[in-house]
């Protein structure tokens, strides 16, 4: 511990503590640019300055000096900081100024206004009037993207998005180029940036410069409605914000969640948002004629339940999507076994990932945190840069931090971090080479088995070896349990954990989907299940509860509309198995309902209804059934013991390579196929990779 | 004046041959490993009792600098020194002199340098534009290289391996740490100090960057001893210097004098004089662009060192001294200075980046006169508001001319802007228009 006398106030900071660090513990406010807590220090805004006694007789810019730079008086009085000088505030207000002097004074047609550092501090630590008399200086607009806009006249060169690109996303494509004032922030040929997480460039940038190119315009902050609450499109759970407007989801940002996705979040978070005002079920859909057309709610569920009551439980089967929450999927199969149906099954990409071995066989449990301290990775049939790309950037920073060694089974994909490429498929696990080494001379390995090892017929035996690697290597000991599955649906791990899978007798997806392609299937409910092959759906009788017209609604005989995951409250269990509350942030379109209500209002007309009239009561029935969805932003351990029931199952492996289920990033379920920006960006990527490019 | 046999340069004009045999000649490489078998605290206390002070510009003791490198015992790390060879400052031309015509010099100082901070792999780092310069030192390493001067298992039982690199001619990378930042292959910005270079410098390990002058004379002072150097020039300001001296003298040259040596006599002995007579001189910029000029009335015994032009307010510099006689357009040569920096500037931080540029912008309005009297105290404001808030000495080195120029010159530019105002009278402001 440094002791320091900040504004006359003694303080004691830990040594590694930087001025800025300190000042802040002492409670005095220091401005500032270009640094943030996540990027490296560049020191070059000049806004953060204070004055050192007994220094040199200059300001000394606080965030890149250490406290533990700083000498004693030489009577021993602690270093003394000053922060509210008149010496201070003179540098502040000579960099304030020289920042705007080449910054246009566009703010009533910035989209920053209202949110920009530069605006804030201007007012804080700036003076009203400006000197300067010259010609202002004006920057060409460089493209980046569909993603990012910019307008680079007010850039103010902090670099923080240099930084980001560079260091967190793990992509060579920001730079600057020039020198002295015509210094300029590009991807030099002007190419899109080939990020994942681009998006959040956008928050970094403390001026107008790199703005939402989606949102340009579109709304002022003060406008905005805004609604915490948590993403769907990936199992991460990132914490966002949605800002709405009326009941017109307006944009989505991030939101602090060290645990979870430190403040980044994916662009397919980021900019999805376009997707839920296009190809939206309004209204219920009859099939009549082998054609769908408009109907009311009543004559749909008439249709459904003549359907049913004509059917038996054995020839019924029900299938929840990636983006339904618990409390739906508790529904759903509470409904099912009141009909007395046993296929039920919330695995829409056919894992045999089964909640009766325990639940610490489908968690990710080294938990995301976990990564920092990871100091060897073995992903088997993942890539995790696109089944959570915020996920990925915590294993890079793991690399960047500690050299964290990682080792990959599957295809081979750019990760953004060196890896070491052991085989393409599942031979490789029992002969890793030299990673073996790695992993046993590990003190916190991790085996992480991913969506391509996951979704085929030797799933289950792959999963055993896995669960045997990780016994064998150390990775599942006292105090740290190194196994993880990396899910790539938000529903996912929510719907095992209220075992929404099949019952006794009962069949799972790939056994539901070939009964109904033999056509020993009468009535299938689809809860929002639209990855899988809707051809074999043309036999039985389905009912798809929904929000988008896509895969599953096309295949449907009865349309019943439903909420988008911005539309409903409800919770939603990420990969760690951490129930987090996800809140509504508007109401859905025309006469769609929330998905729970409408799976409470059909049960009454089937004849078995369900005992609760309100979310709430929803949530505590489920909890009842499943306790630790009760301790809520928490994760609750799974018992490591259900790893060695895993690894005693066994099974032969097949040979065949593991192949990545992801073939595009962006373009992973119905609200993100109807988004114009992902479809934009998905095209992006494939043009880029159909290049290719000379001398290769 | 400096006697002939107290010269350390004895072939600044390159009259003679500057391979291996000819230093020789002149006795360079002779006692060498004695120097280097008497260890590194014998090296550092004949550099500081020599008062040998860095020729680079700042003028910090060169023994007490490199006594700040940490001993190797220390840990494992490499230790290196970092030649600056990168001599951009304008007016300055003396590093080229040793680089061309006596680089033996300079490799026996780095050898002897490199024992004194333990380092065995040094880095010369040669401006962009030096062509015969680079070629000229490549061969004279590749010489040293072969009489085993230099390198693994040399005659002089220190393992020493050194280094040429071309720059790519950028101003700012003659900074140390952005030379440090260019000679790693990035972008050529200066880093943040602390921590410095003696602490975490070429690659992260301990490094110090010196200038090429105060590497070459390195050997000669071990020679002759440090008495002799110390007894030259002026208390705290000893030894000679190379001065580069151009503009309005009759004979622009490089010379090896004693410090403190007066402005008159270093100019008057060596150039033949100011042009047209003594009294036709303006000012001097005595060491290099980035030092405020002095004006004539202040030259009349002015010593050529470090702390007499300190006490003027200006700076010995690089000992680049820059001459003007009364033909010159003064506000118009700074306003010239103001656009080099402002070329130079890069980047990186905002006082430099931002004001660099209006301060060029408002000088060359004032070589117009087309300004306002108010705006010279504004600018005035404006250099006081970037010296001392920028990453580096660029930020200092641009506003210290300007500064300069307004502290002694002020009715010169107030007299351009009242001749400006008398040609141009404001339009008369009438209602309703």
């Amino acid at each position: 511990m440094a002791k320091l006398i900040i504004d006359g106030a003694e303080v004691e900071v830990p040594d590694h503590y930087t001025l800025l660090q300190a000042c802040e513990a002492a409670g005095a406010e220091i401005p500032r640019f270009c640094f943030h807590e996540r990027l490296s220090i560049a020191g070059n805004c000049r806004m953060c300055l204070v004055q050192v006694v007994g220094g040199p007789p200059k300001p000394v810019a606080s965030c890149a000096m250490s406290v533990k730079d700083l000498r004693p008086g030489r009577d021993g009085t602690p270093p003394t900081i000053n922060t509210k000088t008149e010496f201070v505030k003179t540098a502040r207000e000579a960099v304030m100024e020289f920042l705007l002097i080449n910054h246009p004074l566009d703010c009533p047609i910035c989209d920053q206004g209202g949110e920009c550092d530069l605006q804030d501090q201007a007012m804080a630590y700036g003076v009203s009037g400006s000197r300067f008399a010259e010609n202002k200086r004006a920057v060409e607009n460089k493209y980046i993207g569909p993603l990012v806009k910019t307008i680079m006249t007010r850039c103010i060169h902090c670099t923080r998005c240099v930084r980001f690109v560079t260091e967190v996303a793990g992509v060579p494509d920001l730079g600057s180029i020039g020198r002295g004032e015509d210094m300029e922030i590009t991807t030099y040929l002007e190419s899109a940036m080939g990020s994942e997480l681009q998006g959040n460039v956008i928050d970094l940038c403390p001026v107008g410069a790199l703005t939402s190119r989606p949102y340009a315009f579109q709304a002022r902050p003060w406008e905005l409605t805004k609604t915490e609450t948590i993403d769907a499109m990936d199992a991460v759970g990132c914490n966002i914000r949605v800002d709405v407007r009326g009941r017109e989801v307006m944009r989505v940002m991030p939101r602090l969640n060290e645990a979870v996705n430190e403040e980044w979040i994916s662009d397919k978070s980021r900019f999805i948002w376009d997707g839920l005002k296009t190809q939206r079920l309004d209204r219920p859909y009859v099939r009549e004629n082998g054609r769908l057309r408009a109907a009311s709610w009543g004559e749909a569920f008439g249709a459904i339940t003549e359907r049913v009551k004509a059917s038996k439980p054995e020839k019924m089967a029900a299938l929840a999507g990636d983006l339904a929450t618990t409390e739906e999927q508790y529904a759903l199969k509470d409904l099912m076994h009141r009909l007395g149906v046993a296929s039920v099954d919330c695995r829409q990409d056919g894992s045999p990932l089964d909640p009766s071995l325990g639940r610490a066989t489908y968690l990710f449990n080294p938990t995301i945190a976990g990564i920092d301290s990871a100091d060897a990775i073995l992903l088997v049939g993942a890539n995790p840069r696109w089944d959570a790309a915020v996920l990925n950037a915590r294993i890079r920073k793991a690399w960047v931090h500690n050299r964290t060694k990682v080792g990959l089974v599957g295809e081979r994909v750019d990760l953004t971090y060196p890896y070491q490429y052991i085989g393409a498929g599942p031979t490789s696990l029992s002969d890793l080479g030299s990673f073996r080494e790695v992993l046993e001379k590990a003190e916190r390995p991790m085996i992480v088995v991913g969506a391509a090892a996951l979704s085929r017929p030797d799933a289950a035996a792959v999963l055993a070896a896995a669960a045997t690697l990780a016994k064998d290597v150390g990775a599942v000991a006292e105090g740290w349990n190194g196994f993880g599955i990396l899910h790539t649906a938000a529903a996912r791990v929510g719907g095992l954990d209220v075992g929404c899978v099949p019952a006794k007798g009962g069949k799972p997806t790939a056994e539901i989907l070939a009964a109904s392609a033999a056509g020993e299937l009468d009535v299938l409910f689809l809860l929002g299940a639209d990855e899988i092959d809707t051809a074999a759906l043309k036999a039985p009788f389905v009912v798809y509860i929904g929000s988008h017209g896509d895969r599953g609604a096309h295949a449907a005989d009865v349309i019943l509309p439903g909420a988008a995951y911005t539309e409903k409250s409800g919770t939603y269990v990420n990969l760690e198995g951490r129930p987090q509350e996800a809140v509504r942030a508007a109401f859905a379109p025309g006469e769609a309902r929330e998905d729970w209500a409408i799976l409470r209002a059909l049960s009454a007309q089937l004849g078995a209804q369900l005992p609760y009239d309100s979310l709430a009561a929803l949530n505590a029935a489920m909890v009842s059934a499943a306790p630790w969805l009760g301790e809520v932003d928490e994760v609750v351990p799974g018992d490591p013991a259900a790893i060695d029931r895993l690894a005693a199952l066994g099974g032969s492996m097949d040979e065949a390579p593991f192949v990545n289920p992801l073939t595009t990033f962006h373009l992973t379920n119905p609200i993100a196929r109807a988004s114009k920006v992902m479809a934009e960006c998905a095209k992006l990527i494939e043009e880029r990779a159909a290049v290719k490019v000379a001398a290769e | 004046m400096l006697n002939d046999q107290d010269r350390i340069f004895t072939n600044l004009y390159g009259f003679e041959d500057w391979h291996l045999d000819g230093a020789r000649k002149r006795g360079q490489w002779s006692g060498t490993k004695g120097f280097v078998d008497q260890g590194r605290d014998w090296i550092i206390e004949q550099l500081k009792g020599s008062g040998l002070r860095g020729r680079g510009g700042a003028g910090f003791p060169t023994g007490l600098k490199m006594s700040f490198m940490p001993k190797a015992s220390d840990n494992g790390r490499a230790h290196y020194l970092v030649v600056n060879a990168d001599e951009s400052e304008p007016g300055t031309c003396k590093d080229r002199e040793i680089l061309r015509h006596d680089p033996q010099l300079l490799i026996e100082g780095c050898l002897i340098a490199c024992r004194a901070m333990d380092a065995h792999h040094c880095y010369i780092y040669v401006r962009g534009e030096y062509i015969t310069e680079r070629l000229h030192l490549e061969q004279a390493v590749r010489e040293a290289y072969e009489a085993k001067l230099i390198g693994k298992d040399n005659v002089h039982g220190w393992d020493f391996e050194l280094g040429v690199h071309h720059g790519a001619g950028a101003y700012i990378c003659g900074e140390e740490t952005a030379l440090l930042e260019s000679l790693e292959g990035k972008k050529g910005m200066p880093r943040l100090k602390p921590p410095f270079p003696a602490n975490m410098g070429l690659y992260g390990a301990p490094t110090t960057v010196n200038n090429v002058e105060t590497i070459a004379v390195v050997p000669e002072i071990l020679r002759r001893g440090a008495n002799w150097f110390a007894g030259l020039g002026r208390p705290n300001n000893t030894g000679t210097k190379l001065f580069c001296i151009s503009g309005h003298v009759e004979r622009p040259c490089t010379v090896e004098e004693e410090m403190g040596i007066t402005f008159r006599e270093l100019v008057e002995k060596h150039c033949g004089g100011v042009r047209g007579g003594w009294d036709n001189l303006l000012a001097v910029i005595p060491g290099g662009s980035s030092v405020p000029l002095i004006p004539h009335w202040e030259c009349d015994d002015l010593n050529m060192d470090f702390d007499t032009l300190r006490e003027k307010r200006s700076g010995l510099g690089t000992a680049a001294v820059i001459v003007m006689d009364k033909s010159t357009d003064i506000i118009k040569a700074i306003a010239r200075l103001s656009h080099f920096y402002k070329h130079e500037s890069c980047g990186q931080c905002t006082p430099c980046r931002e004001g660099t540029g209006w301060m060029w912008r408002v000088m060359e309005r004032l070589v117009e006169g087309r300004a306002d009297k108010r705006e010279i105290d504004q600018l005035l404001d404006v250099t006081k508001r970037i010296e001392g808030h920028t990453i580096c000495a660029l930020g200092d080195a641009a506003a210290w001319p300007v500064q300069g120029l307004i502290r002694h010159f002020r009715p010169e530019i107030e007299k351009r802007i009242e001749g400006y105002q008398a040609a141009h009278p404001a339009p008369v402001p009438m209602a309703a228009e």
